[in-house]
């Protein structure tokens, strides 16, 4: 590294306006994502865990990319990679792993999906499946919901490389530039899409590129720069809320994992090149950064890594011994089981004078259901 | 009370619907400017202007997609899908999406938002412009699938769609939209959605149908009443998803005899599913077979004249089977 004094490599941060607890919240995060990310492969191995989803090496930039958002107010439509950018959202390890055992207080979904198909209306996060890039359209249509409601808020959508070859993300895309809505996409590009490579999916050297197709900017970033990720989100999100329209972000980064815990990553990249990738690991490069600028040092990341490892290690316990569902309760949730004006009612809603539904809370429709744990 | 026929009742609740809720928007191809190809939004796009009345790329997942999140945002959308025969891209977005919404989380999203497609042959179009859809999404729970079939109920059913906090597909025969006409009671009324309506009462045998098909199953009924003295019972199924077994059951418990007219493809086709219901529930109040009438299984209505009407089922057949039944 070139030789800057302490002083001129701290600027960085204080030029975007962060302070120091934030970049120790930050990389906290980080770490977390990291830990309940080991300890689920951990569970998977062990037996416990049927099925997981890996974020490792993805941390930086989801943490990054997400940090700026309005927790309350924005809305975030994540894949099922982006655990960090839940973290950031509001989620807890205790929901992870409530989802990662199928419990009936997991938050996204009650043990019903896999884990790692996100969902929290308390926290702004949509709803997701499996198909890939279903979501992109969703994120269109929330955010004409809130330009149409005249709302200050941002929606925030991410997905992988792969999904950019998908039809609805084309559409969603397109729908976005038409309108000039307030909605940031996200690629976290990790160049492969399960097994096939970034040559076999797309003739462009960025997804960025394609931006220009739909009448927007296009930006590209290195994935393990948590405070680049940081900064263009920061931009493409202020932007967005003005009224500037989207933006599409391409964070350039490496999952260090298989796909998932049924993949099998040997069969498709070396064990080299996956090496490489992890001596640029965000957590390294940012964690070194913290010492640069004297946040934190050797001592300070231990230790912080043995007190989350600790609590991860009890919201694991805790979430293993949480209640299952009842098995009669699949039948549940099909339809609304109360009227839209009982329903109304029941999610904090108002009717104005005119009958008009005026929202206090984030999101549309839906029936009671208790606050997911906190 | 005014006379109307279907697509202009389609056009005054909607645009009655929107008057009183700044809620509901209408999305679709040509839905703005053109109102419509069949004029469903004629002179919307001067009375709600551009945000409300949104010409759409042509994108029907898209739009699907699009319409799913603002009604998670708290919009009532009404996505229009200009022939039920388009719809298939956004299978995707309204099987794994928006059916899936509320169950998937647990409760906590719903998706209530009104889907528009003009479905049903008979009028010279073809493979790609006739198809019958209900069957695929009357497969889905999740989804509630209603076709109205006078200008009453697609005006109750409109208005129940769209204050149903869950997704409806609401299907338009588009050969009743200026064939079908009706009154029309001034103001709101709901009817509900879920429920079968018998509109021709009888004792002699039931016929069950929908859409255009209910319409030539009660000519059939009033000649077989003046020729025969038959009387047959006609029930308008009005919801195919979630079905009402018990109108449907009823009637032929009454009866006895039962016959089912769809125009889809016969095989699993939505009359498969109300034979078999009848088949498990009756047996031994039936008089004779269940009947049930179904196009051919062919991969489209073909264009041409004569094929259409070989493909089509029509009040001649009709008539002749319910003749046939009532005198097992």
């Amino acid at each position: 590294m070139a030789t800057r004094t302490k002083e001129e490599a701290a600027s960085r941060y204080r030029e975007l306006g962060l302070a120091e607890q934030d970049l120790l919240d930050m990389y906290r995060t980080m770490i977390t994502a990291r830990l309940c990310d080991e300890a689920q492969f951990r569970l998977n191995r062990q037996g416990k865990a049927p099925f997981v989803v890996p974020v490792s090496g993805h941390e930086g930039c989801q943490i990054g990319s997400a940090w700026p958002y309005r927790k309350g107010t924005d809305v975030f439509v994540p894949y099922y990679r982006d655990m960090g950018i839940c973290l950031v959202a509001g989620m807890t390890p205790r929901d992870v792993f409530l989802a990662v055992f199928g419990k009936r207080d997991d938050p996204s979904s009650g043990g019903r999906q896999m884990p790692a198909h996100w969902s929290s209306r308390r926290l702004g996060i949509l709803t997701g499946s499996s198909p890939i890039a279903t979501q992109i359209p969703h994120a269109a249509g929330v955010a004409y919901a809130i330009k149409y409601r005249g709302e200050d808020a941002v929606v925030g959508c991410w997905f992988g490389d792969g999904a950019t070859s998908e039809g609805d993300w084309h559409e969603g895309l397109n729908f976005s530039g038409v309108h000039k809505l307030p909605v940031v996409w996200y690629c976290e590009n990790n160049k492969y899409a399960i097994s096939v490579p970034l040559s076999k999916q797309m003739a462009v050297k960025d997804v960025a590129m394609r931006a220009q197709a739909y009448g927007f900017e296009g930006v590209v970033v290195q994935g393990n720069d948590v405070l680049g990720c940081y900064e263009a989100s920061k931009n493409a999100i202020d932007k967005a809320r003005h009224g500037g329209g989207p933006t599409l972000i391409e964070m350039k980064t490496y999952r260090f994992h298989p796909h998932t815990s049924d993949d099998d990553d040997r069969t498709y990249r070396s064990r080299e090149e996956v090496e490489e990738a992890k001596r640029n690991d965000s957590l390294i490069v940012f964690g070194e950064y913290l010492k640069e600028v004297g946040v934190i040092d050797d001592q300070g990341i231990a230790a912080m890594r043995d007190e989350l490892k600790a609590m991860i290690d009890t919201e694991v316990d805790a979430a293993w011994a949480a209640s299952d569902p009842e098995p009669e309760s699949a039948l549940l949730h099909v339809f609304a089981d109360v009227g839209p004006t009982d329903q109304a009612d029941s999610t904090g809603t108002q009717q104005d004078a005119t009958g008009n539904e005026r929202l206090e809370t984030i999101g549309g429709e839906a029936t009671p259901s208790e606050a997911p744990s906190a | 009370m005014t006379e109307k026929n279907v697509v202009q009742t389609i056009h005054d609740t909607l645009w009655e619907a929107m008057k009183s809720d700044d809620r509901v928007l209408v999305l679709g191809e040509d839905v703005g400017a053109r109102g419509g190809v069949f004029r469903a939004t004629a002179g919307f796009l001067d009375e709600f202007g551009e945000a409300r009345v949104i010409d759409t790329p042509l994108a029907e997942s898209g739009i699907v997609g699009v319409a799913i999140g603002m009604a998670m945002h708290g919009l009532r959308p009404v996505a229009e899908i200009q022939f039920a025969d388009f719809i298939h891209p956004a299978f995707d977005q309204l099987v794994s999406e928006a059916a899936r919404i509320r169950y998937r989380s647990d409760g906590d999203w719903g998706c209530p938002m009104v889907v528009r497609a003009p479905w049903g042959g008979g009028v010279h179009g073809a493979l790609y412009h006739s198809q019958s859809i209900e069957a695929f999404y009357g497969h889905v729970p999740g989804l509630k699938v209603v076709l109205p079939s006078t200008p009453y109920d697609v005006k109750g059913i409109l208005l129940s769609a769209l204050e149903d906090p869950d997704p409806v597909l609401f299907l338009e025969h588009k050969k009743t939209y200026r064939l079908i006409k009706g009154d029309v009671p001034e103001g709101h009324y709901t009817v509900p959605i879920g429920k079968a309506d018998v509109k021709r009462d009888g004792d002699d045998l039931t016929v069950i149908a929908y859409g255009l098909m209910m319409h030539l199953c009660l000519e059939a009924a009033n000649r077989l009443e003046e020729e025969e003295g038959i009387s047959a019972e006609v029930v308008d199924v009005r919801t195919i998803a979630p079905l009402d077994k018990e109108t449907i059951l009823d009637s032929v418990r009454k009866t006895g005899k039962a016959m089912v007219v769809y125009e889809d493809n016969r095989t699993y086709g939505a009359g498969a599913e109300i034979s078999a219901t009848i088949a498990e529930e009756l047996m031994f109040d039936l008089d004779g077979p269940i009947v049930r009438i179904g196009g051919p299984d062919v991969p489209g209505m073909p264009f041409s004249t004569p094929l259409e009407h070989f493909f089509m089922p029509d009040a001649e057949k009709i008539y002749e089977r319910m003749k046939e039944l009532a005198k097992f």
